[in-house]
């Protein structure tokens, strides 16, 4: 008997960053600008806390929903976007954002199901689908609209007939945002169609110009969104694996079920220093994201120095530029060889990326000038 | 506008070049230039200095540092900024401070020997009539100045492409 893996395993591709990362992690000092995560540590108070609580020997499960104390205070943070959630009814904590998306497609997705997925977006959306047996619908974002969705676009792909919609704004791999009147457009497809929305907002607090505004909170929404987040971007906690979902009662009650019997809960410690980071470090995700805005000022400079086309992107830590060369697959190796420059081409992340490349500026400033330096001389 | 970002860069870094601290804060270079002279000419910015870590200086293992506490008794006609007008003319004094607690003023003293700071303390002064009581401290080890770690801090264990 040899094992063989499911259909729907191998219905999945290897992850379209794979290749990449291993021609970078070949080659020594390569200044990445491919990392999706923050180069910071976690606050040092939240280290604290976790540090604390496995002093006092708190390492048991939890309730599986989470910690009481966590969903409360995930719950009061929420007012800040205009969200309120019942921390007993309606908070779910789990292992990362990424947990709580699969979670949901799982609860909610039957087989055949049409999940329309706005594009470019994050490796694991793809899969979450369908391995919940649900059918992906590519709805690509357009380079013209800033990489917001429209519901020109939604029409396009056919979302009308979907029954889910997932994306995510602040957007990984774009850096785009959407403002009020254009996030209030998607609300009102969403209800003439009857399309229930995952909304990913892991990135909600690295907003840099305006408000961040979630479409739960729009008239006939909520009842039809579960909002994502968690503590890996802001906090930079990313290893720690503590993201979170709120939504209504039935929701995340079936959520929960699958919850439970994958997770059982969250882990133990990460959710002591998520209680802390909540409480106690505000100002440090604030130094955080004035570090990240100025280093976003300093990368679109340099590309637009350089004659480089970058829309202005105003959330995540990313920029988006357009690829220089024809094709950026080629451009991003030929970069990475060069100069040892690693940014990860846009068709990575799916539909709607072609002829971009993605530059996160979650790395210090020393590094980011390096890399633009060696960029422009590539670029010659 | 506002200052208070260039000021913050200054002092996290003052060797960023005028056109770095134009594109970090989205103004013009000639913008930056002009800011920062006016932030000169008004002595918000009183200097630029580098963070040394004497100890990693091979030949320089003499360098000695120390804390000075110094009480002083005021008078009608004596106040605390005459005093500190006294201390701070001395080339020995890095660094001096009004503080609130068991004592008056903080002082930073450097000197190549624990010989010439103790020297420095008790001929210069101790002797001077305001100063009543001096408590010298010597620095032993710096691990964080000016917000700079002097260990290596945090690695960065990250992979190098994540989605």
């Amino acid at each position: 008997m040899t094992f063989d893996p499911s259909e729907r395993v191998r219905s999945v591709p290897p992850s379209g960053i794979r290749r990449f990362f291993e021609l970078a992690e070949e080659m020594d000092d390569v200044i990445s600008l491919g990392v999706g995560e923050p180069d910071f540590s976690a606050p040092w108070a939240a280290r604290e806390a976790a540090i604390g609580a496995l002093e006092r020997g708190q390492t048991s499960y939890t309730a599986n929903r989470g910690k009481r104390e966590l969903r409360a205070a995930i719950a009061a943070n929420a007012r800040r976007w205009d969200l309120d959630y019942d921390p007993d009814e309606e908070v779910l904590v789990t292992a990362g954002a990424s947990e709580a998306i699969d979670v949901a497609c799982r609860a909610l997705v039957d087989p055949g199901d049409t999940v329309a997925v706005a594009q470019p977006c994050y490796v694991s959306y793809r899969p979450a689908v369908t391995f919940a047996g649900g059918e992906v619908l590519d709805v690509p974002t357009r380079a013209a609209d800033d990489f917001a969705l429209t519901p020109a676009a939604l029409a396009a792909a056919g979302a009308d007939e979907a029954d889910l919609l997932l994306y995510c704004y602040p957007n990984n791999p774009t850096g785009a945002t959407m403002d009020r009147s254009e996030m209030a457009a998607v609300a009102d497809f969403c209800r003439e169609h009857d399309l229930a929305v995952l909304s990913d907002e892991i990135y909600a607090d690295l907003t840099y110009e305006g408000d961040h505004v979630s479409i739960a909170t729009f008239d006939g929404m909520r009842e039809r969104t579960i909002v994502f987040n968690g503590f890996s971007k802001a906090y930079a906690m990313t290893g720690l694996r503590l993201g979170y979902a709120l939504g209504p009662s039935e929701v995340i009650t079936a959520m929960n079920r699958v919850h439970q019997y994958t997770m059982l809960s969250a882990p133990t410690t990460a959710q002591h220093a998520a209680i802390e980071a909540l409480d106690g470090c505000r100002e440090a995700v604030a130094e955080m994201r004035e570090q990240y805005d100025r280093r976003r000022n300093f990368v679109l400079s340099r590309f637009e120095e350089m004659g480089v086309d970058c829309f202005e992107a105003t959330g995540a830590f990313y920029v988006f530029p357009e690829c220089p060369g024809d094709d950026a697959e080629a451009f991003a190796e030929e970069l990475l060889a060069a100069e040892s420059v690693a940014m990860v081409p846009g068709t990575a992340f799916g539909a709607g990326g072609e002829g971009h490349l993605r530059a996160s500026y979650a790395a210090g400033l020393d590094e980011l000038r390096d890399a633009m330096d060696r960029i422009e001389r590539f670029l010659g | 506008m506002d200052d208070r970002d260039i000021l913050e860069l200054l002092s996290e870094d003052a060797r960023h070049s005028t056109a770095d601290i134009a594109r970090l804060t989205d103004r013009s270079e000639a913008a930056v230039e002009e800011a920062i002279a006016d932030l000169e000419d008004r002595g918000v910015i009183r200097g630029y200095t580098a963070v040394v870590d004497w100890d990693a200086v091979v030949d320089d293992d003499e360098r000695v540092r120390a804390h000075v506490e110094c009480n002083v008794t005021l008078d009608r006609e004596t106040s605390y900024r005459d005093v500190a007008r006294r201390l701070a003319g001395f080339p020995e004094v890095e660094g001096l401070r009004l503080v609130s607690g068991d004592y008056d003023f903080a002082l930073e003293v450097e000197r190549d020997s624990m010989r010439e700071v103790s020297r420095f303390v008790s001929d210069k002064v101790a002797p001077l009539p305001e100063i009543t009581q001096t408590v010298t401290h010597y620095i032993m080890e710096t691990y964080k100045q000016s917000g700079h770690r002097f260990d290596d801090g945090d690695d960065d264990d990250r992979l190098s492409v994540t989605p």
